[in-house]
């Protein structure tokens, strides 16, 4: 990533991005069973979760059509209680669906056991977390290093990666620290290092700005923005309009379907945002 | 994960929770240590058997001919006890029988023993391992002579009361004097110091060195057999082969003299080391099942806290293992990093263990006359079983880790 990724420098400068069209989108997710092409990263056809709470059944998502092409920076917005987070953790590979498809990268993988799944995780998905979720007891550095070691890496690429994925997010002097002795704004940094180490596909944050301060908010926000510049896929999973309101494209889910699907201008005019 | 990553997880987990590793390890600890400990003084007491009782006592390439066993091992039946009861006695006559016919390149001697009252005019009386035997006695056992002669011939043939005696009788009753040619009373018989032997040490805490050797012909054999018959005769060979053939030569020449038809079994007992062996050997085997039972109890208890442990550390770390998953950890990856952790723990616990154990058999060697060593195997078996008891007190914490749903886990506080 930091061959892309150059930090604040590639700040400020607007551009159009990658967006696919109404057209297409609904082009490929309705074609059931059909392996989507290579620029689809993520293709959910009919996406079903449901949950059995002591002989109730939960409907989290009720049929979840969704279709993300390389390099978008998409939003997913809703209410709690949406499903949102249900198609987060299914988008992530954490969890599989009750029915429905679904492709990242031409696989399927909403068919795939649990330490296929693993792998998918280690490879694909980049995760960065409202708690940040950093192991407490390991210094930054052994924390950026994780995804490598459970990749099989040899120790002294690992070490060698995992400094230049921090260095990338300006901690270079920061790495032997643990995450007690860092800011909310750096931990929230370290986690984005180690997302982007493994050279994921997709970088999949969930309330990234959940735990931070409005300053430091702004500042995460621009890493992501340069990110989505230099060619990251990024989704992000919000219920702040205004967080969803910087990536390109929002998706708003309520009760479980997709409420609306579009460009965040288009947001913006809905939710009165200027 | 790599073994090695896993094996530096789990040290510093026990870095940082020293107090807590330590308690965990105790049981583990003191099982080890005290299967080192029995295991080196099974072992220190079989050497000893071999080298030293077999040895020393029995003799080898050794045997006894005797009326019936002088060391009975095991379960004797109250009918075997009646028919040896019955045996003919063996008197001199049949010795020397068997003796002539003996093939070369063997010694042989009557021995008959006792403990008989001792006095002299410089000492209380005390009791004595008396020995009524003939010169060559001195060569099956090896004894060399410090001071004086041995007995000969012509003394056991004129059945003379002269005395060759051990160091711990002579410093008893000639304190600070040359016993050599001063009067020694056996059972109110004065007899006549004529030498005195090397010290010979003690076995399992018993003196070798209390006993007294005259002619079996002199006035001590009238209260050692007042029948005139024989406890047994001693026969050394120089190998197993010429043992061999001794032991064939004995057998036929007390059968003839017997009159022993071939359907007859044998009315006296021929001796050897090998039944005290082969005892041993069956004790040890007791010995180390015992001896081992006792720190199982304790590997187990260690198992146990170590399983409890790795439950606790399983749940305080689920949040750890959400992310470890999210990162792409899979089962197998969680599963090794707890298990490697319990076995490296329980490893610990046994090194120290082992420590402590080769301490104490130390401790017992030292201050006891219980022989003790550390058995090489039993250093690798203990670590074998350190390993074994973590890896098998881990599994169930382990495999719960790496079961767990990464939704659940990452969402615990």
């Amino acid at each position: 990533m930091s061959d892309t990724y150059s930090g604040d420098t590639t700040l400020g400068i607007t551009g159009e991005h990658a967006i696919s069209s109404t057209a297409e989108r609904r082009a490929v997710v309705t074609s059931p069973g059909a392996t989507p092409s290579r620029e689809w990263v993520i293709v959910t056809r009919g996406l079903k979760r449901e949950y059995d709470m002591g002989g109730e059944v939960v409907r989290a998502l009720r049929g979840v059509d969704v279709a993300i092409r390389r390099n978008e920076y998409v939003a997913i917005m809703g209410p709690s209680g949406s499903g949102k987070s249900t198609l987060m953790n299914l988008i992530g590979c954490l969890d599989t669906p009750t029915a429905g498809e679904y492709w990242l990268n031409g696989v399927l993988v909403s068919k795939m056991e649990d330490d296929e799944l693993a792998r998918v995780r280690n490879k694909e998905i980049g995760f960065v977390f409202q708690t940040f979720n950093l192991l407490p007891r390991a210094t930054a550095l052994h924390n950026v290093e994780l995804p490598l070691v459970y990749a099989g890496i040899p120790a002294d690429e690992r070490k060698k990666r995992a400094k230049e994925a921090l260095e990338a997010v300006q901690l270079d002097n920061r790495m032997h620290h643990k995450p007690n002795e860092l800011s909310g704004g750096q931990r929230q940094r370290v986690a984005i290092a180690r997302a982007l180490v493994n050279r994921p596909s997709i970088l999949l944050a969930d309330e990234p700005t959940g735990n931070l301060d409005s300053a430091t908010s702004t500042e995460i926000m621009k890493v992501f923005e340069s990110l989505a510049r230099s060619g990251q896929t990024v989704i992000m999973v919000t219920h702040e309009a205004d967080i969803a309101a910087h990536a390109r494209r929002v998706v708003v889910l309520r009760d479980g379907l997709i409420a609306s699907d579009d460009r965040r201008e288009a947001f913006k005019a809905q939710v009165g945002l200027a | 994960m790599p073994f090695f990553e896993a094996i530096k997880l789990a040290l510093s987990q026990i870095r940082v929770q020293k107090l807590k590793s330590f308690f965990t390890l105790l049981g583990v600890m003191i099982g080890v240590m005290f299967l080192i400990a029995v295991v080196s003084i099974v072992e220190g007491m079989s050497r000893y058997m071999t080298e030293e009782f077999a040895g020393r006592i029995l003799g080898v390439n050794q045997f006894t001919l005797r009326r019936s066993p002088n060391m009975q091992f095991g379960d004797v039946s109250e009918e075997t006890w009646r028919a040896w009861a019955r045996r003919p006695r063996i008197y001199p006559p049949e010795a020397k029988q068997v003796r002539d016919a003996l093939p070369s390149g063997t010694h042989a001697a009557i021995e008959n023993i006792n403990f008989l009252t001792a006095e002299s005019v410089f000492a209380r009386p005390r009791q004595v391992m008396s020995v009524g035997t003939e010169p060559e006695y001195f060569d099956i056992k090896k004894y060399r002579l410090t001071s004086g002669r041995a007995f000969s011939e012509q003394e056991v043939l004129r059945g003379s009361p002269v005395v060759v005696i051990g160091v711990d009788v002579a410093e008893h009753f000639f304190p600070n004097l040359d016993p050599l040619g001063r009067e020694l009373r056996i059972v109110g018989q004065p007899f006549q110091v004529i030498g005195v032997l090397e010290k010979q040490g003690s076995l399992f805490g018993f003196s070798l060195d209390r006993f007294a050797i005259a002619p079996y012909t002199s006035p001590i054999g009238n209260h050692i057999n007042p029948r005139g018959d024989i406890d047994g005769l001693v026969v050394q060979a120089m190998d197993e082969v010429v043992l061999g053939d001794a032991m064939e030569e004995t057998r036929g020449v007390m059968r003839s003299i017997r009159r022993l038809q071939p359907s007859d079994p044998d009315n006296f007992e021929l001796e050897t080391s090998a039944g005290a062996l082969s005892f041993f050997a069956q004790l040890k085997g007791k010995l180390v099942v015992f001896g081992t039972a006792l720190p199982a109890i304790g590997l187990i208890v260690g198992a146990l806290v170590i399983m409890n442990i790795m439950l606790v550390a399983v749940a305080e770390r689920t949040r750890e293992i959400g992310i470890r998953k999210a990162l792409g950890a899979r089962r197998r990856d969680i599963m090794r990093q707890f298990l490697v952790e319990a076995a490296t723990l329980s490893l610990f616990g046994a090194a120290i263990g082992i420590v402590l154990g080769a301490a104490m058999a130390k401790l017992i060697a030292a201050t006891t006359p219980l022989p003790a060593a550390v058995a090489l195997w039993s250093v690798i078996a203990a670590l074998a079983v350190g390993a074994g008891v973590g890896i098998v007190a881990g599994i169930y914490p382990a495999n719960r880790a790496a079961r767990m749903d990464p939704i659940l886990a990452l969402r615990q506080e």
